[in-house]
């Protein structure tokens, strides 16, 4: 970490380096630029949503060396050196440019779970996170997992079903997965 | 919805960063900052400097000893919820943590910065008030140690001088014929609370209660400890008459104000009802705990570390 400024009206700024979604990178930025800013507008990944810039709604949540954190309550000036997987960083590679729709992400389609989508990145993310730690939640766990994240279009019935359908694709990958649940979740 | 300007510093060592602090009289140390970054987001906050304490060495304990259970300054509330021989040592730290916000918060806020940021709809200060804990903080000057009852002097504000850090919180273990309860009433989980109660009972040899104290978060503007001697030699089950005493002392030290959130009125029902719940599973874990005492020895593990 080094500090310049040029003149006395500038402010300083600080070597950053973050590796995001496996790629190194070195940025200079200011202190107060928060890790949801540095990650949209100095690296140009616009997949993390801003939403409430207080910690309240969850759209901008990343992984931070592998968990859940919220983007807009951490400075990346402080996250120098982390890992940051973003929801560009779900896919998965099957050897074409954009890649294949990682488990989260097609249980969102499958389920209708985005709607407007301005919240689902922050979702993806949590969820991910959510079912490495509990693979197998009941439906009252994949409710809690979810409960940090506001959706305004209020469709959070679809994604507690896509929570429970991303737990049986991810299943289906392990050797001791439970038998895929339907994407209505099996109710009448 | 940024923050000022600010500059920044990593210190890598205690005495460098205590050094910083007493340099720049408005510098704001950055833990967590889960609590402080909302407030340089939204400007209510606006320090020249900010000292990262993240990288400084052996603050990331949670460490449960024969007199309570020591949490280190870098210790994140997901670390000290998930700590099975801590939840043995004082349970009322894990059944409270779970009400502290949502997880993604848990993974980067510090339980001692919860303490010292002295908000009191926060769970953490309430936590430590009613058991009687304690902060230890540094500064150039030296050591010392500050009671959780002259912790938070008034909203937001704590007794810890500018230019000190707080190293680690103490919460006392729990007594062996005590029990413990934890419960709040909030609009959403996760949200801050309209109310919330934290309960310690313990009994006497004869299996009557010997003390009986609530701590008190989001109704008065400091986390307020209120010892309730009207349960004094009561035995299970409690009547209704003695938890709606215990509840009447409570209201009559409380200052409960409304919000926006809710009215006094609203709010001061709410300690009446929690004081009740509170009160009565407090007293069912101390009674569960000294018959499971009784009868067997051996303690139960209560999971896996």
């Amino acid at each position: 970490m080094s500090t310049t400024s040029t003149d006395q009206a500038a402010e300083p700024t600080y070597d950053v380096r973050l590796v995001v979604n496996g790629t190194p990178h070195e940025v200079r930025l200011p202190a107060r630029r928060l890790l949801s800013d540095a990650l949209r507008h100095d690296l140009g990944l616009t997949g993390t949503h801003v939403g409430c810039e207080h910690g309240v709604c969850g759209a901008c949540t990343v992984l931070l060396d592998g968990a859940p954190a919220r983007s807009c309550l951490v400075l990346a000036v402080s996250a120098d050196g982390a890992e940051v997987t973003t929801v560009e960083g779900l896919t998965e590679d099957d050897g074409t440019p954009q890649g294949r729709l990682g488990p989260v992400q097609q249980a969102f389609v499958d389920c209708h779970g985005l709607q407007c989508g301005f919240c689902t990145p922050g979702f993806l993310t949590t969820i991910t996170a959510g079912l490495r730690e509990n693979p197998d939640p009941t439906h009252d766990e994949a409710r809690e997992m979810v409960a940090g994240n506001l959706c305004r279009c209020t469709g959070y019935q679809n994604i507690v079903k896509a929570v429970e359908r991303a737990a049986d694709l991810a299943g289906r990958g392990r050797p001791d997965g439970d038998d895929a649940r339907p994407a209505d979740g099996g109710a009448a | 919805m940024k923050p000022a300007p600010v500059a920044y510093a990593r210190p890598t060592s205690l005495t460098e960063a205590l050094e910083l602090l007493a340099g720049t009289p408005d510098a704001k140390v950055l833990a967590g900052g889960q609590s402080l970054v909302p407030l340089l987001n939204m400007r209510l906050a606006a320090p020249t400097l900010l000292v990262d304490i993240n990288r400084l060495p052996g603050l990331d304990h949670v460490m449960a000893a024969p007199d309570g259970v020591h949490v280190g300054a870098l210790a994140r509330h997901s670390a000290v919820l998930a700590d099975a021989a801590a939840r043995r040592t004082q349970p009322l730290l894990a059944d409270a943590l779970s009400h502290v916000a949502h997880a993604t918060i848990r993974n980067r806020g510090t339980t001692v910065g919860s303490i010292v940021h002295a908000d009191a709809a926060a769970e953490m200060p309430a936590v430590l008030a009613v058991l009687d804990g304690h902060v230890e903080v540094a500064s150039v000057r030296g050591r010392r140690r500050i009671e959780a009852r002259d912790l938070v002097v008034g909203p937001l504000q704590s007794s810890l001088e500018h230019d000190e850090i707080a190293l680690e919180a103490c919460f006392p273990a729990l007594d062996a014929r005590a029990g413990t309860a934890f419960t709040e009433i909030s609009r959403r989980q996760g949200d801050y609370a309209l109310c919330g109660v934290a309960a310690v009972v313990a009994l006497d040899e004869d299996g009557a209660v010997a003390s009986a104290r609530c701590g008190y978060l989001a109704v008065h503007e400091t986390p307020a400890v209120v010892d309730l001697p009207a349960l004094v030699g009561a035995r299970g089950p409690l009547g209704d008459d003695v938890v709606t005493a215990a509840a009447d002392l409570a209201l009559g030290v409380l200052d409960v104000e409304g919000d926006i959130h809710g009215t006094a009125a609203y709010r001061r029902h709410l300690v009446r009802v929690l004081t009740a719940r509170a009160l009565r599973t407090a007293h069912d874990d101390a009674v569960t705990r000294t018959t499971t005492r009784t009868t067997a020895p051996t303690p139960t593990t209560g999971g896996t570390a």
